[in-house]
């Protein structure tokens, strides 16, 4: 009985931590990109980061089963390099989160990055530092608050998807089952106790992610008087 | 000067409604000041030198190729240190770890300027702990030019470092920066649009209007070119720099000694026999005698011979330009008394010195 319970809950916080920590990855050099350049694919970038903003999350979820299938390029790939297919695993999951979460991690860093503005690169620049130092000891120190919301909000958001999950990895347990599935499985099997356990846990964490996030950005705004 | 020994920059290049292009050859000591109207292009110049706005050009410093037509050096490879009008202090960083930042970044060997000198010469001792955010706008300032010349820099380059400071904080930071010309053999390269802190620190001036260099020279000798007349206050006037050499307690006055002569200034609490000092002198100031004419009030009487005349210079008005031994003045007469005396160049006069005014 409790392992119900427990399987999505372990499985959700797998994927949306395994999800945070590839994104902050990819999604780091794109919003510094995205923050400094003045090249013509700036704003087409952009937009492609933002499409998962607006897009129907069962569109996303069409196109990737598509394109990781045994006929798209994603899936021929991985069957080539012995991977097998993608749809309905967990690497599938989390392959779909990063796509998903995109702009909730490249949104706040590319603010963040703009916000630091080119006097205190100019600065350590005169100060001897190369570009690298530069990023890493002046820019990412001064952005960390932009971090900070980035890593939250795609956390949170991670856990609150539904759409994608469902159009490519179906409700296998242990597997592909998470808490938002899980939930929606409760409520059309009238098992309306349990829904109402996990639905409840998601309200209050994410008020209390919300209402870190809120703190996180006063404490960054009474900071920024310099 | 030989190349080795001067700062040679040469940079062209276009914005949109500004075009800037020089050939400058600067001494290797001293402040040199950029001087001009906002606009002018004395910032982007600096900017030039340091590597942070590109342009066509080049740049030698002390016999050493920053930049040459074919390749630029970035600007965290040009020994350089740079202080912008904004300090731009790390704000991340307590007053300790800036001044660290550029100092662990060059190698030991070429460390020349030790922490605690840098520390000690800007008056830092008691604020390393502090965090940016609580210093004042003078302390931030110190801050900054103590964390540039930890970098041992061949070149210190300054943008208006004082623009943005109160009256007393400019105060407290001028004499800092004498010391610093004083003592230290680095090149400073200072852009300003103050006749006040030019007239104070230069050695050396470069005059911009529109992009463009219109008199360089010896500040000396360039504030008393009568062809282009430096505004000191809104009016043409001389430079003067020397030592104190004696005060007068009865009449609260001080003699000051320069090349060609010798000068009472009312005196000032601070001097001391020995100060070098700068003093200032308005071409309004001076008008001129035929002889020693001692029965009057004017206290400063000096002997000079007339260099040239350069008549009407305003309507009516004439500037005079005169050497006491080597050192330049300008008197402005109107023209109908350069007539009647009959001045003219190589004519010896007494200038008669109605006000002289300590620079501070």
């Amino acid at each position: 009985m409790l392992e119900t319970y427990w399987d999505p809950v372990w499985l959700t916080l797998r994927l949306a931590t395994m999800t945070t920590l590839l994104l902050l990855l990819i999604g780091t050099p794109i919003a510094w990109w995205l923050a400094r350049t003045r090249h013509w694919l700036r704003q087409p970038v952009a937009a492609v980061v933002a499409l998962p903003l607006v897009l129907p999350p069962t569109v996303l979820g069409f196109y990737l089963l598509l394109v990781m299938g045994p006929e798209g390029w994603i899936g021929q790939i991985t069957q080539s390099l012995g991977i097998g297919l993608l749809p309905f695993t967990f690497e599938g999951l989390v392959v779909a989160s990063v796509i998903y979460s995109l702009p909730f991690t490249v949104q706040p860093l590319q603010n963040a990055f703009e916000a630091v503005g080119d006097g205190f690169m100019e600065v350590a620049a005169t100060l001897r530092a190369a570009p690298w130092d530069r990023f890493l000891f002046v820019a990412v120190p001064l952005a960390h608050n932009g971090f900070l919301t980035a890593a939250v909000l795609t956390f949170a958001h991670t856990i609150g998807e539904f759409g994608v999950i469902l159009m490519i990895g179906g409700n296998i347990p242990g597997e592909t089952k998470v808490l938002s599935v899980a939930i929606y499985d409760h409520v059309e099997s009238l098992e309306y106790t349990e829904a109402h356990w996990l639905s409840a846990g998601m309200v209050v964490f994410s008020f209390v992610v919300l209402v870190t996030l809120y703190a996180l950005n006063g404490k960054a705004r009474s900071g920024a008087i310099r | 000067m030989t190349a080795t020994d001067t700062i040679r920059a040469r940079f062209q290049c276009t914005f949109p409604g500004f075009s800037l292009d020089v050939d400058l050859t600067l001494p290797g000591t001293g402040i040199t000041a950029l001087f001009g109207h906002s606009g002018c292009g004395k910032t982007t110049l600096l900017r030039c030198m340091a590597g942070l706005q590109g342009a066509r050009g080049t740049m030698t410093v002390l016999g050493e190729p920053w930049q040459t037509d074919e390749i630029a050096r970035p600007v965290h490879k040009r020994p350089l240190a740079y202080v912008f009008q904004d300090t731009h202090l790390f704000p991340h960083l307590n007053v300790r770890k800036n001044l660290e930042f550029g100092y662990w970044r060059i190698p030991a060997r070429e460390r020349q300027i030790g922490f605690d000198d840098a520390v000690r010469w800007l008056g830092l001792e008691s604020h390393l702990s502090r965090m940016p955010a609580g210093l004042s706008g003078g302390e931030r300032q110190r801050v900054a030019i103590a964390r540039a010349l930890l970098t041992s820099p061949r070149l210190l380059l300054m943008d208006e470092p004082l623009s943005a400071l109160d009256r007393a904080s400019k105060q407290d930071i001028l004499p800092y920066l004498e010391r610093l010309r004083d003592t230290l053999a680095i090149p400073i390269v200072y852009v300003s649009h103050s006749t006040a802190e030019v007239a104070r620190l230069a050695d050396h001036i470069v005059m911009m209007k529109g992009g463009r260099v219109v008199a360089q020279g010896p500040l000396r000798e360039t504030l008393a070119g009568t062809e282009n007349p430096f505004r000191l206050e809104g009016n043409a006037g001389v430079l003067l720099e020397g030592h104190i050499i004696d005060l007068d307690e009865q009449w609260h006055l001080a003699l000051f000694r320069f090349d060609g002569g010798q000068l009472w200034l009312r005196r000032d609490n601070r001097l001391k026999p020995g100060d070098r000092v700068r003093v200032q002198v308005l071409a309004r100031d001076i008008s001129l005698a035929l002889t020693e004419n001692s029965d009057q009030s004017i206290q400063n009487l000096v002997p000079a011979t007339i260099n040239r005349v350069d008549p009407d210079v305003a309507p009516g008005i004439s500037l005079v330009r005169l050497l006491a031994g080597p050192t330049p003045f300008l008197s402005r007469l109107t023209t109908r008394s350069v007539a009647q005396l009959g001045l003219e160049p190589g004519r010896q006069v007494w200038m008669q010195i109605k006000s002289v005014a300590l620079v501070d």
